[in-house]
């Protein structure tokens, strides 16, 4: 059998046993936050630290909840409704404009793209200050509409969607349908929507993990504990003195389990999502 | 990226300068003949607005608040260019700027260098289990930065922290202050940063290297090529315009690293080795409530990025055209 195997498809052990080294340091700073907030400050000081869990972590988790001043269970909701919203919207809007984009054809369609495409460039930073201007006088600072309604579109999301629907909604469905009579809002509807329904599922969740871990625009925009999104609440934890990191590493697994769930259900298709939109050559 | 294409494609023009009029003319008309194309406005009317509003606007008022000594409280008044001249004589700048291309350049080559041989291994058909060591190289990249911050910080800690307790089995070694020193403090965040990418640009890689074709492997091979001529001649010279691209939102990215240096020192540091542009930014404008000038360093930033853009396309594009010879 191995001697079919062309000797460029080789795979050796040094391979495997770099995969299992990286496959280790990733996962690791997840475990250690675990080890730190469920042992003692001493296990952990102590030389070598303790490496496995503790019987700590239920106390901590809890006086994480009910941290002075730390609104944290309430940050979890915020953060929630805020990626929910954001990606949701982000979807709706990409997926109408890029259909657009890809397959409708207006004057002045070329320069808009051109155009999107050329502000991805930019870095966010640039509007920063005149966004917390406008937020101010819109009045929307210190509310999670501040979070959400900057967010609604990107020029990611259009640009993304764009070369998905090309590639993935071939010109004679759209043809048929159209002669068969279908207006063109028919036609998105029920010709392209239903065949990117994988691919906004990915946008979607691009989405919404840039949110949830979004933390210079809410840390600017936001004031009161009770509105602080789970990124802004983390940084209230820190320790005052000393080094007892187990308040914030409790707070930080607590922030990232979530993700950690919602990770083993999505993690193939953020995988295809994330190789699917890479230059390919 | 299909203007590197069309580069690589006009170095060849002088030979087939037929080929490429007769595609310019076959291409189709955008779009489908069949459907309205006026269906595009209000298609593309919501999130035009919303862009312009959001997206847009803020962009061209910064350009105008950069002209300002703009003071959300008090008076403003129009200040010409010297906001920048300012940003030019502050020291603070220029330190901002030393740091972030420290952190920038200790978190970009290495973890290039690895995501490319990790992609390279990936690559391999017949590797058992693909899909799941896949999936386990995305896992850092949808933690938060502050999560990170939180767990290296401890990691990286001067007394108890793990990494100078493995560091301090090596005889003669001191434990490291990973906050003070300088090149240390630096190495700490770039740490941060290739931890939660490296696994996102392999992906990257990965994806560009499995549609070189399979045959430019195998005929190297049969040539007598080594493993490593092969990588060298096949897949580096593939990999060109994913280099580019990755470097090129990778610099973007790292001249927006705020959270990392932010949570270790809020002012920076003791000698500023934490300042980054980004925080320097975000202290002008939100702590000095000097909005003018932030607005002036976001435009260097961004010029920046401009800068080393079109640095790393001539590069490319250099480069490519050495290849096809």
């Amino acid at each position: 059998m191995k001697r079919n195997i062309p000797k460029w498809q080789k795979t050796s052990k040094l391979h495997y046993l770099m995969l299992v080294l990286i496959t280790f340091l990733s996962i690791f700073p997840f475990y250690w936050m675990f080890i730190v907030s469920s042992n003692t400050d001493a296990e952990i000081s102590k030389s070598p630290p303790s490496l496995v869990p503790g019987p700590r972590f239920l106390e901590v988790a809890n006086k994480v909840l009910n941290a002075e001043g730390v609104y944290f269970s309430q940050a979890l909701i915020n953060t929630f409704i805020v990626g929910v919203a954001v990606a949701v919207a982000q979807v709706i809007f990409s997926a109408i404009a890029g259909f657009a984009f890809a397959k409708l054809h207006f004057r002045g369609r070329q320069f808009s793209i051109l155009f999107v495409v050329a502000t991805m460039m930019l870095p966010s930073q640039l509007g920063i200050v005149p966004l917390f201007i406008m937020a101010n006088k819109l009045n929307l600072v210190n509310t999670l509409y501040a979070l959400i309604v900057p967010a609604l579109v990107t020029a990611f999301g259009v640009f993304w969607m764009r070369q998905i629907i090309d590639a993935q909604v071939p010109n004679e469905i759209l043809e048929a349908a159209t002669i068969d009579g279908a207006s063109v809002p028919r036609v998105f509807w029920s010709v392209v929507l239903p065949s990117i329904r994988q691919s906004s599922f990915v946008l979607g969740l691009f989405a919404f993990l840039a949110s949830w871990n979004d933390y210079l625009w809410p840390t600017i925009v936001l004031q009161s504990p009770e509105r602080f999104t789970l990124q802004v609440a983390l940084t209230q934890l820190k320790p005052l003195y000393g080094l007892d990191y187990s308040l914030q590493m409790g707070g930080a697994f607590l922030a990232t389990a979530p993700l950690l769930i919602l990770f083993i259900f999505v993690g193939r298709r953020l995988v295809s999502g994330v190789m699917d939109g890479a230059v390919k050559g | 990226m299909t203007t590197i294409k069309d580069g690589k494609g006009r170095q060849k023009a002088p030979l087939t300068p037929w080929k490429q009029k007769s595609k310019k003319e076959k291409k189709p008309l955008p779009g489908i003949a069949s459907m309205d194309g006026r269906w595009g406005y209000p298609a593309i009317a919501p999130f035009f607005i919303l862009f312009l509003i959001f997206g847009v606007a803020p962009v061209v008022y910064s350009i105008y608040i950069a002209f300002f000594k703009w003071d959300p409280l008090g008076e403003s008044e129009f200040n010409g260019i010297n906001n920048f001249i300012f940003l030019i004589q502050d020291s603070d700048f220029w330190i901002a700027l030393r740091n972030t291309f420290s952190i920038w350049a200790l978190s970009t080559f290495p973890q290039m260098i690895i995501a490319i041989s990790l992609a390279a291994i990936l690559r391999n058909k017949r590797l058992k289990g693909k899909s799941f060591w896949r999936t386990i190289l995305l896992v850092p990249n949808i933690t938060s930065v502050i999560a990170i911050t939180i767990v290296f910080q401890q990691l990286f800690g001067r007394e108890y922290g793990l990494i100078n307790g493995i560091l301090g089995l090596i005889p003669g070694v001191e434990n490291i202050d990973f906050i003070e020193g300088v090149i240390p403090s630096h190495i700490q965040i770039a740490t941060m940063i290739t931890w939660r990418w490296i696994g996102y640009n392999t992906l990257i890689f990965l994806a560009s290297m499995l549609a070189i074709p399979d045959e430019l492997y195998e005929s190297a091979s049969v040539d007598g090529a080594t493993k490593w001529q092969q990588f060298k001649y096949v897949t580096l010279p593939s990999l060109k315009n994913t280099i580019t691209f990755v470097l090129i939102v990778g610099t973007i990215g790292g001249l927006q690293v705020f959270a990392e240096p932010q949570q270790l020192a809020a002012d920076g540091g003791s000698t500023k080795q934490f300042l980054t542009l980004t925080l320097f930014l975000y202290n002008q404008a939100f702590l000095n409530n000097k909005y003018g000038y932030a607005a002036a360093i976001g435009i260097a930033i961004t010029v920046i990025v401009l800068i080393i853009s079109a640095i790393n396309f001539v590069i490319t594009r250099k480069l490519s055209g050495e290849g096809s010879r």
